[in-house]
């Protein structure tokens, strides 16, 4: 198994664009023939991801995040009237293109985005009128300014998982000798709980995986960190990726894999040589490939990128995606553990729960087990960002405060924290003595602070835009209702909006929450709930007091008739 | 279910002993209102409870305040927008009536296309078109960029749905509504078509 | 009294046999209990899409076609407040499309006219999308009007299970999904699809129509015209504007307390 594989169809179809800066109708056809594969799937999977473009994109191809936390528009905007260009089309020379991406994990970096796949950081309006110059004179991007694409971890406090580096091999070599069972009792005896946010219990997952009947099984790692606010893999994919193989390892031991899956984050690209080169380093230490460790045990790791789809961070999606498809999730019973990659039982962890794996077999599951809360065992990584002196990761036994946190950041004045991303909950100062943990607020590791400065309405209208790009369109409540859900709080927020129309998203919500196929449509109205729940008289506070108020502008639904006709009489406007 | 009683809907005018209704077509063809009048004899039972206000039926050209209006047809240009509004400003009751007052039916197929090229193939590029241009007199409607159902511009009270709805669909509802009932239709009676 | 080897599951109070396998719509169709679908057909594998089948299964949602039954499972189905949601979604499906019943030759024969028929809806409810999409005439006996499209996916389903093709494919994301021909152009014509194949008849709507063989059957005496989707009767249909809802299923959300800390 190749580590990164040339030809799986989401890295052909990445290298495609990187060379013509489209996918083409005879792209697609040349790609499904060259791959075996039906060309609607190739067609597909094309347009399911939002990196990949069916219509050119220029040699400058700039996507800015639009994320609260390393998102800045106003910096967008900039770029685009330095160049004479609108957002979304790409100028007629072909030069440059600049667009919109959800969050890309930089949220501690400031305002942050993509040019041409490339992470560019703490951007500012002076470095936007030098990338304005580089890209007018045609500066290929490997030339500019090496500063841009550095990339801190911003590390702010240290925990169990942070303070100490794992010696690569440490934990193999601490199960060698041991049985399954041993070390799945230890998995098991530690509490750990998944890191993702779901928080079922990893030893359990695992053994519900080695016990299903078959011949095959996979381990892998999610790295579709897209929660916008989430940016905790990004550090340990970067200082502990060895860490994480072993974990990724230990697994495979337990189970009865011999293959392992790392589904990297298409905004985290960056990073994939690095890793690449650490699994490199682990096949010729003899911790990966045949005979690990003289043990007799076979199991190697490949590497597969993302493109552009928060979705492919649910599990069964992600499966789809490493299947070479678009990331629609299954349906579910069955559940990966039985059914999984190829339909082969699967074990799908997310980075930082694989990373705990590895430290509690090397340490014990006392170690782990004595830190958190009774029902929270160990520690977990937040990301903190947004309204704050000091954002980064902060990693805290289980039960942190969220007033606690808040003190650690520098934060002050603050209005409003979303904890675990826009799925997440959006909570005010009267929930700031709550506390981090599974049975209080659980959080996958996004931590957005909002302080009074904030306007929280186009917060909330910023996640569910974010809902709405990035609902994957299967069922009926999620596809329908996060463009529905948009909508109606746009109108809200432009003022449009009426006692009526708040019942409508209320109404709504509830439904998507409850009938949607899968975790995104269930969370998609979240914040929208907990604002109306939470903060009630923001949106009051523009509601027209009027029975009701048109679903559309009349006025400007006259515009192009009175620019077809030259008429501006009064009879031409509504 | 709330009954609702004569008295609690229609109270405009205790002086005027007949509940009195107001019909218009907007973006439509004029079919709900022949469906209407298909109640054929029985039009004679409703007069002695009903007056009409505004209707193409009568040709009184504004809504006087009324209990009830009927609107057949989509919102598709600015005088539409107007008639609605003089209507839901008049009415107690607004009933959308028939497939293109509810989800814009028929006119809203020009929706498949832009104004400007609805307009250019109408007025300019259309074979035998002479004197090409798009006509701009004061007097004539400016069209809206989409073809609209009326719910999304005014509040809609009750729904007859159907392409037109059936005689006896117009002869219930306001049976109904007269005997101080919630609407309601037969299963046999309700279609889109 | 119920054999108590026998499996059962109780549907809205009736208890009724299922077979180790089987969904909760497999078991309710064979006991001739009605759970509205559009995109479940037996014999095609279950899709769990349109989530027209949700149901309440001793309190949680699920989408009936692809839930196992299962012993002792006390499902809610055809209660008010379901009812509601499901016309709810029906009307989301109205909306996201142009589904205009009179210009279109299926009426009367469409599915999810017929549930709209069954749940009593009279609107849309929601703004209307009017989305703009292709039409693919090009097949000399078939058409393809996206517009109608519902994405239910079975002639996707339908052409890989029991045709041995695969000629249909949806793609795209969110509210841009739409149906592709996997063909050389892209174009029907240019398909390995004919007119005998399951996924040529299989639409529940319009979006995949026989040329020419329309209007054989009169509008008024066609199949939704004579008979219920349901085969029940429904009940008087109130012409007032409904709300949709599903609140009152809620539970009340966690307001915080951390045991053991």
């Amino acid at each position: 198994m190749t580590p990164y594989s040339s030809e799986h169809l989401l890295h052909v179809l990445h290298a495609h664009q990187q060379r013509f800066h489209y996918i083409s109708d005879q792209a697609i056809c040349e790609i499904a023939t060259r791959l075996h594969l039906p060309r609607a799937q190739v067609e597909a999977v094309t347009e399911f991801y939002a990196f990949f473009h069916r219509s050119p994109r220029g040699r400058f191809d700039i996507l800015f995040s639009n994320c609260t936390s390393c998102g800045n528009l106003t910096l967008m905007q900039q770029l685009c009237d330095r160049l004479n260009v609108c957002m979304d089309q790409t100028s007629s020379d072909g030069l440059i293109s600049i667009s919109q991406t959800s969050c890309i994990g930089m949220c501690d970096h400031g305002a942050s985005a993509l040019i041409n796949g490339l992470t560019v950081t703490s951007l500012s309006e002076q470095i936007i009128e030098e990338m304005g110059n580089l890209i007018e004179s045609e500066t290929p991007v490997s030339a500019w300014p090496t500063s841009w694409f550095q990339i801190g971890n911003n590390i702010r406090k240290e925990g169990l998982l942070l303070t100490e580096a794992l010696e690569p091999g440490a934990a193999l070599k601490a199960i060698a000798g041991r049985s399954s069972d041993e070390i799945l009792n230890e998995i098991t005896a530690s509490g750990l709980k998944g890191r993702g946010g779901a928080g079922f219990s990893t030893g359990l997952k695992w053994k519900l995986c080695r016990d299903a009947a078959s011949d095959s099984r996979y381990v892998v790692c999610n790295a579709d960190e897209g929660e916008p606010g989430t940016f905790k893999d990004r550090i340990l994919l970067n200082s502990h990726a060895d860490t994480l193989f072993e974990g990724m390892t230990v697994c495979g031991k337990v189970i009865g894999a011999s293959q392992g899956y790392l589904y990297l984050r298409g905004e985290y690209r960056y990073m994939l040589d690095a890793l690449l080169t650490t699994l490199q380093n682990r096949r010729e230490a003899g911790l990966l490939g045949n005979n690990v460790l003289g043990s007799g045990f076979d199991f190697d790791i490949a590497v597969v990128v993302g493109a552009g789809a928060y979705i492919c961070g649910e599990e069964s999606a992600l499966i789809e995606s490493i299947e070479e498809k678009p990331g629609i999730p299954r349906i579910r019973p069955p559940f990966p553990v039985t059914s999984g990659l190829w339909g082969k039982p699967t074990v799908v962890n997310n980075v930082e729960t694989l990373v705990a794996a590895a430290g509690i077999v090397l340490h014990g599951h006392h170690w782990f087990e004595t830190s958190g809360t009774w029902q929270s065992k160990g520690s977990k990584l937040l990301s903190v960002s947004g309204d704050c002196a000091r954002a980064g990761i902060y990693e805290y036994p289980f039960g942190v405060t969220v007033a606690q946190i808040l003190e650690d950041a520098g934060a002050e004045d603050v209005q409003a924290v979303q904890i675990g991303g826009p799925a997440g909950r959006l909570i005010g100062a009267e929930s700031f003595t709550n506390h981090i943990a599974f049975e209080d607020i659980a959080t996958g590791g996004s931590f957005m602070i909002f302080d009074t400065s904030r306007d929280l309405l186009a917060v909330i209208g910023n996640f569910t835009h974010f809902f709405d790009h990035e609902s994957c369109g299967f069922c009926t409540p999620c596809r329908v209702g996060t463009t529905l859900l948009k909508n109606g709080l746009d109108k809200v927020c432009s003022g449009h909006g009426t006692a009526h129309d708040i019942d409508e998203l209320q109404r709504t919500a509830a439904l998507v929450s409850r009938r949607s196929h899968c975790g995104l449509g269930m969370t998609a109205p979240n914040p929208i709930r907990d604002g109306l729940k939470v903060f009630p008289q923001l949106f009051e506070a523009r509601l027209l007091h009027q029975e009701m108020e048109p679903e559309f502008n009349l006025d400007a639904s006259l515009e192009e008739a009175r620019s077809l006709t030259n008429r501006d009489d009064a009879e031409a406007h509504l | 279910m709330k009954q609702l009683k004569k008295r609690e809907v229609f109270t405009v005018s205790e002086s005027s002993p007949k509940v009195r209704v107001a019909t218009t077509s907007l973006a439509g063809c004029f079919g709900c209102h022949m469906s209407f009048l298909d109640m054929d004899e029985r039009i004679v039972g409703l007069l002695e409870h009903v007056e009409f206000s505004r209707s193409p039926i009568n040709d009184i050209k504004h809504c006087e305040p009324c209990d009830i209006g009927l609107i057949e047809g989509a919102l598709c240009n600015a005088d539409n927008v107007h008639v609605l509004k003089e209507f839901r400003d008049n009415c107690k009751i607004i009933i959308a009536v028939g497939a293109c007052a509810i989800n814009g039916g028929v006119p809203a197929m020009r929706n498949h296309f832009t104004l400007k090229e609805c307009l250019e193939e109408a007025f300019l590029d259309e074979i035998g078109v002479d004197n090409p241009h798009i006509p701009n007199d004061v007097e004539i409607p400016l069209l809206l960029n989409k073809v609209h159902p009326i719910h999304e511009v005014v509040k809609v009270d009750y729904y007859l749905p159907g392409c037109p709805p059936p005689a006896d669909a117009f002869v219930k509802i306001l049976t109904d509504l007269l005997e101080g009932r919630e609407p309601s239709l037969p299963k046999e009676m309700l279609h889109y078509d | 009294m119920s054999d108590p080897m026998k499996k059962t599951i109780i549907i809205d109070g009736v208890e009724i046999p299922f077979e180790e396998g089987q969904t909760i719509m497999d078991a309710a169709l064979a006991a001739d209990i009605y759970i509205p679908h559009l995109c479940h057909k037996p014999g095609l594998s279950p899709h769990g899409s349109c989530k027209l089948c949700t149901v309440d299964v001793n309190g949680r949602a699920v989408s009936s076609c692809t839930m196992p039954a299962e012993a002792g499972q006390e499902i809610a189905n055809n209660t008010a407040s379901l009812n509601e949601a499901r016309k709810t979604i029906t009307q989301m499906l109205f909306i996201e499309g142009n589904h205009l019943c009179p210009s279109c030759e299926k009426t009367g024969d469409c599915t999810l006219q017929a549930i709209g028929y069954h749940l009593g809806m009279l609107d849309g409810h929601f703004p209307q999308f009017y989305p703009r999409r292709e039409v693919d005439a090009s097949h000399g006996s078939l058409v393809l009007d996206r517009d109608r499209c519902i994405m239910c996916e079975l002639c996707v389903r339908a052409s890989r299970e029991c045709d041995g093709k695969d000629v249909f494919a949806i793609s795209g994301r969110g509210t841009k999904r739409q149906l592709v021909v996997n063909s050389p152009t892209g174009r029907l014509v240019d398909s390995d699809i004919e007119l005998d194949d399951m996924a040529a008849h299989i639409c529940p709507v319009g979006a995949i129509l026989i040329k020419d063989h329309g209007y054989e059957v009169p509008i008024g005496r066609r199949t939704f015209d004579l008979h219920s989707v349901s085969e029940t009767d429904l009940d008087e249909v109130i012409l007032k504007k409904t709300k949709h809802h599903d609140q009152e299923h809620e539970t009340a959300e966690k307001e915080g307390g951390v045991y053991g800390v």
